[in-house]
């Protein structure tokens, strides 16, 4: 179960070269910034880049090689475009089903009622497709790219055209086609956020070229790319739902052993969770401390420092079992803490 | 009732004038379409050439076009020395002068429409199994039906109304190859206003009907969809 993408693509100013494999579950996300080549990376997988040379095998089918080109109609893609793309002459309907209609039908694994419940859609259907918002367009976009049962869907930054108000909208219903859909997720984007809730996996991009790629958890947390060393930096840790603390309306996570208390949310028990720690909200105490109004102290070691943009700070590396925990704290406690820091 | 204000001999101008621009604007619409789709979606070097080529009509006299076509179509032209027949002072060499008279009027409105639906939704609905023809079938024609419209009328209008291409290649054979404008020409001629009258008043309701249709719906069609 992987997507084997070696594909290279000239273009005058812009050279594209990858060499990758990821896995064929789950979301990996495309990274990097504006005209880094994710864009084009994923139109080279829906086979809109004809001039693309290489090779592509998605879960085992060939796409591309030295001797064949599958044209974009006969690839089992789905493609959400930054725009929708949705067709102004058919109903909301009629776009859902443009492609489903198009699928033999033993092959149509996803069925319109699923899709429509999942993706809220119910009272869009009869609309037209111009009299609807923003953030019902993408869910429409979504929806039809789904229901052709694709081998993998493409995401082009679905949320950037998008106003806040639209994204927080349509970021649950992303988050269950994660949850719930087994189709492998291709999801280009530039906003670490989207990325941090979505992503399993990451291909970070820099100039046409992937700089570097693995676990979402593992790439945000290195020391030597930028991601670590962002204004935003944070880790992001899969927990699970120990306890809810009523009294307190704080809820109980756990993960590698150690307890994390957040604010009161309606989480079954048991249910995994996604936690991101910021690392400016990460301080390191060598003692237990006593008499703070911290709540969440987790026994952590220092794996290792690196130096921050900002002269005055620096980033440390913690690791808490398997899981890493970064904490940005300034130059001078680093100085003052004594050596005996490193555990 | 109408026999009382039309001669046989005008009505038959009528009809053939009618025939005409009908199979006139078929010709141009199966011929022109992939033309202003190849134009829309080029970037050929050889674009910019063929849609001079294709506007000329618009610039040149008719009687240079009817010329050049009567000496393509006529005895010792190129048809014939090829073996074909001469076509000239024929219905088909009437269709021919038409159809290259009235190319910009149904090719630009067509090459516009194309042109505005960008590659954005091609390729989404490639990306949705549509193959080159399902989606020039299911897409673009939709998207393009104000152009196919226009191209239809103005098409069909503009043949309606030619008189010097019709003149030069097909003569004024009466029920052959004489039309509307080149009968109420030989009225004119008669002083015979009268005749002249008639014909040039339906000549000009038909015009007007068809435009006024033409803009009503593409109205209405921009009002629906906004």
């Amino acid at each position: 179960m992987t997507i084997e993408i070696r594909l290279d693509l000239e273009r005058p100013g812009f050279h594209l070269t990858v060499d990758t494999e990821v896995p064929g579950r789950g979301v990996t996300a495309l990274f990097g910034r504006s005209g880094c080549g994710k864009t084009t990376l994923l139109r080279c997988v829906a086979g809109l880049e004809r001039s693309a040379l290489g090779r592509l095998v998605i879960n085992g089918e060939t796409w591309q090689d030295r001797l064949r080109f599958v044209p974009s109609h006969q690839r089992s893609v789905g493609y959400v475009f930054q725009e929708g793309q949705l067709f102004s002459h058919l109903s909301v309907q009629g776009n859902l089903l443009y492609g489903y209609r198009r699928i033999p039908v033993p092959e149509r694994s996803v069925q319109p009622e699923d899709v429509v419940r999942l993706l809220g859609l119910e009272s869009l259907l009869p609309r037209r497709v111009t009299e609807i918002s923003g953030g019902q367009r993408q869910r429409v976009a979504m929806g039809r790219a789904l229901l052709t049962s694709p081998r993998v869907l493409l995401m082009d930054e679905p949320l950037a055209a998008l106003d806040a108000m639209s994204k927080a909208e349509i970021l649950p219903y992303l988050e269950r086609l994660h949850d719930e859909l087994s189709i492998p997720v291709l999801y280009v984007s530039h906003a670490i956020d989207e990325v941090i809730r979505m992503a399993d996996h990451m291909l970070l991009m820099e100039d046409g070229a992937v700089r570097a790629e693995g676990a979402l958890h593992d790439l945000i947390t290195r020391g030597d790319l930028p991601l670590a060393h962002a204004e935003g930096a944070a880790a992001v840790i899969e927990a699970r739902v120990s306890g809810h603390d009523d009294r307190h309306h704080l809820t109980e996570l756990e993960f590698q052993g150690a307890r994390l208390l957040v604010s009161r949310d309606h989480l079954l028990q048991s249910a995994r969770v996604r936690v991101r720690i910021m690392a400016r909200d990460v301080a390191i105490n060598l003692t237990r401390p006593r008499d703070s109004s911290v709540l969440n102290c987790v026994p952590a070691r220092v794996v290792d420092v690196s130096d921050d943009p900002h002269p005055g700070h620096v980033l440390v590396r913690l690791a808490v079992g398997d899981a890493t925990l970064l904490s940005r704290i300034t130059r001078r406690s680093l100085e003052q803490g004594p050596r005996c820091m490193r555990w | 009732m109408l026999h009382q204000w039309i001669s046989p001999q005008d009505m038959a101008a009528l009809w053939l004038t009618l025939k005409l621009a009908a199979v006139t604007t078929v010709v141009l619409l199966i011929l022109g379409t992939p033309l202003a789709l190849w134009l829309a979606r080029t970037q050929s070097r050889f674009k910019l050439a063929v849609e001079s080529i294709v506007a000329l009509p618009l610039v040149l006299p008719p009687t240079v076009i009817g010329f050049y076509i009567l000496i393509l179509l006529g005895s010792q032209g190129p048809i014939q020395a090829l073996g074909g027949p001469s076509l000239a002072f024929t219905f088909t060499g009437l269709v021919i002068g038409s159809v290259v008279y009235s190319l910009p009027f149904v090719v630009q409105p067509l090459q516009n429409a194309f042109a505005g639906i960008g590659t954005g939704a091609l390729e989404a609905a490639a990306c949705l199994r549509a193959g080159p023809w399902d989606r020039f079938f299911t897409v673009v024609i939709p998207l393009s039906r104000r152009g196919f419209l226009t191209a239809i009328t103005l098409g069909f209008a503009h043949t309606v109304g030619e008189f010097g291409v019709v003149l030069m290649i097909g003569g004024n054979i009466p029920s052959e190859t004489q039309v509307v404008s080149i009968a109420i020409y030989d009225h004119v001629e008669a002083v015979d206003y009268a005749s002249a009258h008639v014909l040039s008043g339906l000549l000009l309701a038909l015009s007007f009907l068809m435009l006024f249709t033409l803009y009503a719906i593409n109205g209405r069609i921009k009002m629906v969809l906004p």
